[in-house]
């Protein structure tokens, strides 16, 4: 029996009209992900699922193929952990209390996150269409193979510090810069207007680039 | 030359169209704008750059009228092309006299992307130069200990973009200054200037790289020659706007942009880069048992 309102101003439902119907809503198909509440799981299954999804961005930064996953889940946790053991590994250099030593850490800090979000606003400004975060993202894990590099480096320093060891780091450095620029433009570029690609581009070149040079020149005490 | 109907008929509609929307008619008399003046530069420079001040204060008004808090405010400073600050390097490293940087690459559309990029590699290209030169200087020596010098980037990133910034708001500032006084002086609005001082340092982005050679000589050759063209580049874009004032005040003003940007030069030069030791004879010292040795440093 369908309901009939007679006005609005009467919105009372009297006893003698029977009043019944179903008032389930049709419940569609469900995404796999929320089929429950995360609140009840056990915090391993919290940490394993956004551990596995940081590895899963690692293994696309190192076989870089233009793939929307990057892009789509972005998380600022990888970034994080490679930013601050970038910057760890990068302490122990000159670090006598004269001015002319190594970064600090603070400064390595700065430098990666205010050059990720320097390069972010300038692909904004010029048109891109990526968002803000999902940029950050990407510069952010891309710079895993210099922190490989520079793991590299160190290893390669604890063995000697002459002319060979200096050209083993060298390439090893100049290998990882490259494959650097080369995985963040490809995910980069394409969200880039076709006429602007180079201007965007080459300041992520220049942030690699000094990336590169902080590496290559730490020397240990 | 059809251009130049469609350019006058479009800029005789375009006070009526301004209300409508702001973004698309705008773009069309923009590009026609630009193409009138390429065709119009043989003539006499000061009616072009009068009627051109007037057309372009207006198209100007026009295109950044989006409020200052939204984004898309500062997406008018970005818009340009690839081939575009390209264009624009070239312009500012080879200066011709008669061509007018302002008025031919930029006049309607300055952009913050060339200052500011230009800037940060002028920054990081001095610092690193200079850390390599020094360690090539140094490098037989067994005293010397290599260092990164990172402190030094800090130093050349003030430097530099304090003189890219702080010098063109002072010479704004002048420049309207003294039009309040002289009326019909070409003037350039604050972001034009900024342009001209940043692609103005784009010679030096080579000429810091090739510092690194340590000769004397060869560093002091480059550094005249750098100077020179930018210093040239600077004179040619300001001169216009200065040449209707004071004969002395004029003068006075070119001699003090030149003046400040020969410092800045120099200033980097001798900061950054170490002056590479001359092989002296060593003095000859008496032994007492009358044989001289001479020692080489």
């Amino acid at each position: 029996i369908p309901l009939q309102f007679a006005g609005l101003a009467d919105v009372s439902i009297s006893e003698d009209i029977p009043v019944e119907g179903e008032i389930t809503v049709p419940v569609g198909a469900q995404s796999p992900e929320e089929d429950f509440s995360t609140l009840d799981e056990p915090v391993k299954d919290t940490i394993m699922r956004d551990l596995k999804a940081v590895g899963k961005k690692f293994v696309h930064v190192m076989y870089p193929k233009k793939s929307s996953a990057l892009l789509r889940d972005w998380d600022l946790w990888g970034p994080l952990v490679l930013c601050v053991s970038l910057a760890l590994m990068l302490q122990g250099g000159s670090a006598d209390s004269k001015d002319d030593g190594g970064p600090q850490f603070a400064e390595v800090f700065v430098i990666i996150w205010f050059g990720a979000v320097v390069i972010t606003l300038n692909s904004k400004l010029l048109g891109g269409t990526i968002s803000f975060f999902q940029s950050l993202c990407v510069l952010g894990y891309c710079v895993m193979p210099l922190t490989v590099a520079m793991l590299v480096c160190r290893l390669v320093l604890l063995v000697g510090a002459g002319t060979v060891s200096f050209i083993i780091r060298l390439i090893v450095v100049v290998a990882m810069f490259g494959w650097s620029t080369l995985a963040s433009t490809a995910f980069l570029a394409d969200s880039q207007p076709p006429n602007r690609k180079a201007l965007v581009v080459y300041p992520i070149f220049l942030f690699y680039f000094v990336i590169s040079w902080m590496i290559l020149t730490f020397t240990p005490q | 030359f059809a251009e130049f109907d469609d350019a006058a008929n479009l800029l005789a509609v375009n006070p009526d169209a301004t209300t409508i929307s702001i973004e698309e008619p705008v773009e069309i008399p923009k590009k026609q704008h630009g193409r009138l003046q390429e065709s119009g530069r043989e003539e006499d420079d000061e009616l072009l750059g009068t009627d051109d001040s007037d057309k372009a204060e207006l198209l100007a008004g026009q295109k950044k009228s989006a409020p200052f808090w939204t984004f898309e405010y500062y997406q008018t400073f970005f818009d340009v092309d690839t081939y575009q600050v390209l264009d624009r390097i070239k312009g500012s490293v080879f200066p011709v006299p008669g061509k007018n940087f302002v008025r031919l690459y930029i006049r309607s559309n300055p952009d913050l992307y060339g200052p500011f990029w230009i800037c940060a590699t002028l920054v990081f290209t001095i610092a690193v130069s200079g850390n390599l030169s020094n360690f090539l200087i140094h490098l037989g020596k067994p005293t010397y200990h290599y260092v990164p010098e990172f402190r030094k980037v800090s130093i050349a990133a003030t430097a530099i973009y304090a003189y890219a910034w702080l010098v063109p708001l002072a010479l704004w500032g002048f420049l309207v200054w003294r039009n309040s006084k002289v009326m019909n002086i070409v003037s350039y609005s604050f972001l034009e200037i900024v342009c001209v001082y940043g692609y103005s340092l784009f010679i030096y982005i080579p000429t810091a790289i090739l510092w690194i050679i340590p000769q004397q000589v060869v560093r002091w050759v480059l550094m005249f020659f750098s100077m020179c063209l930018s210093a040239t580049f600077l004179v040619m874009t300001f001169w216009p706007a200065v040449r209707d004032d004071n004969r002395r005040i004029a003068l006075a003003t070119v001699v003090t942009i030149v003046l400040l940007h020969d410092l800045m030069s120099v200033g980097c030069l001798e900061y950054f880069f170490d002056a590479p030791e001359l092989d002296l004879p060593a003095p000859v010292i008496p032994v007492h048992n009358s044989t001289t040795v001479v020692t080489k440093s």
